[in-house]
């Protein structure tokens, strides 16, 4: 970290790339791994902590394994409004695990996430960048089958 | 030359109500009837009405048929035959007069809406720079770039009265110019799309179906600060608005509207697409440029300069909404005062609003800044579905606050709402009916604002954890009647002492609430019930005896055994057993309906 007039900003411009490269480490490894920031620091000249840092900061990263198919279920207003803790129920039942957690055979995460913009089709969930509206308890079996 | 087009949404929520199997069954058709000659199939983006998706519309006659599915595509093809005749089952049906209503235009959703900014959304293949050059796309820019200073630009900008649409309301034109007086020789140019309020999806849209005019707007905002450069800061839940901005700017730069010498100017500018990895604070302006930057989102604190004068990498940046940049060709184009001669005195334009919640028509709307609350619910939105009543209306996500009928009349604009005690914020506008309970509501939004704190501040960090186990304890049924003042004190004192927007509006929510609902706080706490019977603690399941048949559904499902009856006895909720799960509500046949919820724990039983 840099300070001009007081003011702070990132002079490293190679720092802009950590973003990048945490997302498409995620994408390729399915999480950030230590080794996996250990090597993003050094290649960035940036310290380890710094890298630890933004990577858990940011809620589409994760730092433990995730599963095959990562469930993210709207928790916003108003999905909340229809009746999205249903949904959620119907999740945790149909996969056996609450939010935040992972399938023992590493098919599923799930995890609750802020809106994900299609409020007027609630309630919503992405799978992976798929997006599922108008969700009802008899759709989500359905859909949960459709992914090995 | 096709006589007709047929226009086919494909937005995130038309694509997952099923309008690419719908496309390709149209076209498969079309082609099996020798029609691809006279007739074109056009992606288009989203027009809006969210509630009829997926819709197809048929030009140049402008019938619009709602709900289609992918077993009426043969029958729409049939209907674009030189013998054709329009398919009335498929037309939209007005739920007030139950009226067949054939074209778009006299949808009642449609015409009291004045779209500019979405204008294009819902006709033009967001993909295809050639439709977005068919309908005046980067005559702007070219204008700006042969018969414009930066200086004229700006002062169009300035005249036209625009004031950022990303929440704040700041006038644009000051901010362009203040970026423009910094001296500098590196300014960058960036579009705030990081769009993160729960019910709010126009950043979204307009991305998805007219992203050329973010793009046009972005390289004229770069030539008249003086920047080279633009970054678009998108959501990563937004993969579809990441895929056609894409593809807007490569086709953009292929045709010489972007890139070292735009126009043959000389002026250069190009633009990055930069993608967020999920923090609501990166909303924030200085939040946001820590994280392109590549660090944790975190706002910077106080006293800080100006994103316009130190930003980026330390240099001069202008940060703007999305909708702000839409706007600004039709600034240039149709002219400043033209564009100030729309809305109120002080705001300016347009407004876009997602309507979401207990509404009947749920979807995106543009309508003219002054238009009142009453007329955007009941006229546009067709009001509560269900016949429930209307209770609130909460503007602006959870930075805003709740407004109650008695408000209804209040014009939009950003004064008046912010007057009122919301905000125009994202332009989200969630509707609740008599069946949400304004505690509950309040606790939800600050559940959310709590947990995207970035933790800086300790007010906000530990206040709103707070404020929110207070609320926590009133629906509950353990408030106590003090909790109320001190829930104010405590709001009050999170605003005051949180250096970013995300601190100093989280608490709106529960203030407001207070403002117009005290009486259902009072109720939680002095008489321990919710009147709208959503709160566990607070409500009780009973089964109405006149209406029981005994027929021993309810009492097998309990999982407590706390239902007791028997054949042909009516059955009995013993209330100091009963969980309220619900259970016993949801297996009653419909026919019945003998379980009902009622206000309250203290219950004598019904018999």
């Amino acid at each position: 970290m840099n300070k001009i007039n007081g003011e702070i900003y990132m002079q490293n411009k190679e720092q802009k790339e950590l973003l990048v490269r945490l997302g498409e480490a995620q994408n390729k490894f399915g999480y950030l791994s230590e080794k996996v920031m250990i090597e993003l620091a050094e290649s960035l000249d940036m310290s380890i902590s710094d890298v630890y840092g933004v990577a858990t900061f940011y809620s589409f990263f994760s730092i433990r394994p995730q599963g095959r198919n990562i469930i993210r279920i709207c928790k916003s207003v108003p999905c909340f409004l229809k009746n999205s803790q249903v949904i959620i129920e119907t999740v945790e039942k149909e996969i056996g695990i609450k939010p935040g957690e992972t399938t023992p055979n590493g098919k599923f995460s799930f995890h609750l996430t802020n809106c994900i913009g299609v409020c007027d089709k609630a309630p919503a969930m992405m799978i992976n960048s798929e997006v599922y509206i108008d969700l009802t308890p008899n759709k989500i079996s359905q859909i949960l089958k459709a992914h090995k | 030359m096709p006589v007709r087009t047929v226009l086919l949404g494909q937005g995130t929520c038309c694509i997952s109500a099923g309008a690419k199997q719908i496309s390709a069954a149209l076209r498969e058709e079309i082609a099996r009837l020798d029609l691809a000659g006279t007739v074109q199939v056009k992606h288009t983006g989203c027009r809006g009405f969210s509630q009829i998706d997926p819709v197809v519309i048929i030009e140049p006659e402008g019938l619009l048929y709602s709900e289609v599915k992918v077993d009426d595509a043969p029958e729409i093809a049939r209907s674009l035959l030189p013998q054709g005749q329009p398919i009335e089952r498929l037309f939209y049906r007005d739920p007030v007069t139950d009226r067949a209503i054939p074209h778009h235009r006299d949808i009642t959703f449609y015409n009291k809406q004045q779209r500019t900014v979405l204008k294009n959304c819902g006709y033009i293949d967001p993909e295809e720079i050639d439709d977005y050059l068919a309908v005046g796309g980067y005559q702007a820019l070219r204008k700006v770039l042969s018969e414009m200073t930066p200086e004229q630009v700006i002062e169009a900008v300035k005249r036209s009265g625009l004031r950022g649409l990303g929440g704040g309301g700041f006038p644009a034109g000051r901010k362009w110019e203040a970026c423009r007086r910094v001296p500098g020789d590196e300014k960058y140019v960036v579009c705030n799309a990081d769009e993160g309020d729960p019910g709010a999806f126009q950043d979204r849209s307009v991305l998805e179906g007219d992203p050329h005019s973010v793009v046009e707007g972005m390289i004229i905002a770069g030539y008249a600060v003086g920047a080279t450069k633009g970054y678009v800061y998108v959501r990563a839940e937004y993969p579809l608005a990441v895929k056609r901005l894409g593809i807007a700017i490569a086709e953009a730069r292929e045709r010489g509207f972007l890139g070292e010498n735009v126009l043959g100017n000389g002026f250069g500018f190009d633009i990055e697409i930069f993608q967020g990895a999920g923090a609501f604070v990166c909303g924030e302006s200085t939040a946001l440029t820590l994280s392109l930057e590549g660090a944790r989102g975190m706002p910077k604190p106080l006293p800080r300069p100006r994103t316009t004068e130190v930003g980026l990498w330390g240099r001069p940046t202008l940060l703007n909404n999305v909708k702000t940049f839409a706007n600004i060709r039709w600034i240039i184009n149709k002219g400043a005062e033209w564009f100030a001669s729309q809305g109120t005195e002080k705001s300016k334009g347009t407004a876009i609003f997602s309507l979401t919640g207990k509404i009947t028509n749920c979807g995106l709307i543009e309508v003219p800044m002054g238009i009142t609350l009453r007329e955007i619910i009941f006229d546009i939105g067709g009001g509560v579905p269900g016949g429930r009543t209307f209770k609130a209306v909460q503007t602006g996500g959870p930075s805003g606050g709740v407004l109650p009928e008695g408000l209804l009349g209040t014009p939009i604009d950003f004064d008046s709402l912010t007057a009122a005690g919301s905000m125009m914020g994202s332009g989200g506008m969630v509707v609740v009916d008599e069946d949400t309970c304004m505690v509950d509501l309040a606790r939800y939004f600050l559940d959310f604002t709590q947990k995207e704190s970035c933790g800086q501040c300790s007010l906000c960090r530990l206040g709103s954890v707070q404020m929110l186990e207070i609320l926590n304890a009133i629906t509950e049924g353990n408030g106590r009647i003090e909790d109320i003042d001190l829930l104010i004190e405590l709001g009050e004192s999170v605003k005051i002492g949180s250096i970013c927007g995300l601190g100093q509006s989280a608490p709106n929510p529960v203030l407001s609430t207070i403002r117009y609902f005290r009486e259902e706080y009072e109720s939680h706490i002095l008489e321990k019930k919710c009147p709208a019977r959503v709160c566990k603690g607070l409500i009780s399941y009973i089964i109405v005896s006149d209406k029981c048949k005994a027929c021993m559904i309810c009492l097998r499902k309990c999982p407590v055994e706390a239902i007791k009856g028997g054949k042909k006895e009516v059955h009995v909720i013993d209330q100091d057993k009963c969980t309220r799960c619900g259970v016993c509500l949801s297996v009653c046949p419909e026919r019945f309906g003998a379980v009902e919820i009622i206000p309250g724990r203290e219950v004598k039983i019904h018999g």
